[in-house]
């Protein structure tokens, strides 16, 4: 059971890393981002690292989600490749 | 494609050959006989860091005790990224600063349903990440998950009602001078000990200043301490890193 979720997951991140990095809107990409971080907070969890699950959470998906947004909206929202 | 991105693909997929390949020498996941269970030091914290230290969590026990000069060094990093970060967006010219806030007092029109969710929220983010900093001893969690969660409810109200708002509540000196407070309560706990005739952040000798303790319990206690010390730092500097990129380092309007 526990073998099937971490496969979905695992999936799950490398198909979001692959969105992650080929939409051209950078707001889209950080908020995506910010799913990958999630995914891997579940991933860490399931794992036991609950420690780690918890940082990743709240510095991973939380606040580094917001401070590219932050980033995105004071530049380009544009990628130029 | 341009040649240079060829080359990097061609890197990237070697590299990437590469772990994939060393990862087939991992031990299996939760392998009791893996060489990460199996060293003297391991099998030391994992028998006997709750007799020495009286913390059930053996990552806490690790982290503030048994490796507090990485944590230490942890913490400048998050200082010095905070700082470096200031100094590289700088504050702008007075002029400026009151040309960009009388446009933003202007334009921002403050949605009322997001100033009173984050007044809901809030409160009890900022008593969740209290709980969670305090309660690192017997839980997952700790200076660093707490100070990012405080630091993030201001994030939350400069989100919601506007950077002036989160800055009349934290202004960017007083987060300076808390981060720099956090550094310096991890550092002196170190250099207390040292003074008192041990090696630095060795805590069980602080038994003579804390009262009611013994040699065990110091380290706990001082666990907690330094634990105050990088949440101190992390939510200032969580706090200044936002308002500076937010702002391009000028401090009015931002998102």
């Amino acid at each position: 059971m526990i073998a099937v979720f971490d496969i979905c997951i695992l999936i799950f991140l490398v198909a979001i890393a692959i969105i992650a990095l080929s939409v051209k809107d950078l707001l889209a990409s950080a908020m995506i981002l910010g799913i990958y971080s999630f995914l891997m907070c579940l991933l860490w969890a399931e794992m036991g690292a609950v420690d780690v699950a918890f940082t990743e959470a709240a510095v991973g998906a939380g606040v580094s989600t917001v401070i590219m947004i932050a980033t995105v909206y004071q530049t380009s929202r544009k990628s130029s490749d | 494609m341009a040649p240079m991105k060829i080359v990097a693909l061609i890197t990237v997929i070697i590299t990437g050959g590469l772990l994939l390949y060393a990862t087939g020498d991992f031990p299996a996941w939760g392998d009791p006989l893996s060489p990460a269970n199996n060293s003297a030091l391991s099998r030391h914290y994992i028998e006997q860091s709750r007799v020495e230290t009286a913390v059930p969590n053996l990552v806490t026990a690790v982290l503030a005790d048994y490796r507090g000069y990485d944590t230490m060094f942890e913490t400048v990093v998050v200082f010095v990224a905070g700082l470096a970060i200031l100094a590289v967006l700088g504050q702008g010219t007075s002029r400026e600063r009151a040309a960009i806030q009388r446009s933003a007092e202007r334009y921002q029109e403050r949605d009322m349903i997001n100033i009173m969710t984050a007044r809901l929220i809030v409160p009890v983010l900022q008593l969740f990440s209290l709980y969670v900093l305090a309660h690192g001893h017997y839980s997952p969690g700790g200076g660093f998950q707490g100070g990012v969660m405080f630091g993030a409810s201001f994030i939350l109200i400069a989100l919601a009602g506007g950077l002036p708002e989160a800055l009349s509540r934290l202004s960017i000196p007083g987060a300076l001078l808390l981060a720099g407070l956090g550094v310096l309560l991890y550092g002196g706990t170190g250099l207390v000990c040292m003074m008192l005739g041990q090696n630095f952040l060795d805590y069980h000798i602080l038994h003579r200043l804390l009262p009611a303790t013994d040699a065990v319990m110091a380290r706990y206690h001082a666990m907690l301490i330094v634990e105050i010390g990088v949440a101190f730092t992390v939510t200032a500097i969580m706090f200044i890193i936002y308002a500076a990129l937010s702002s391009r380092g000028r401090m009015t309007g931002g998102l």
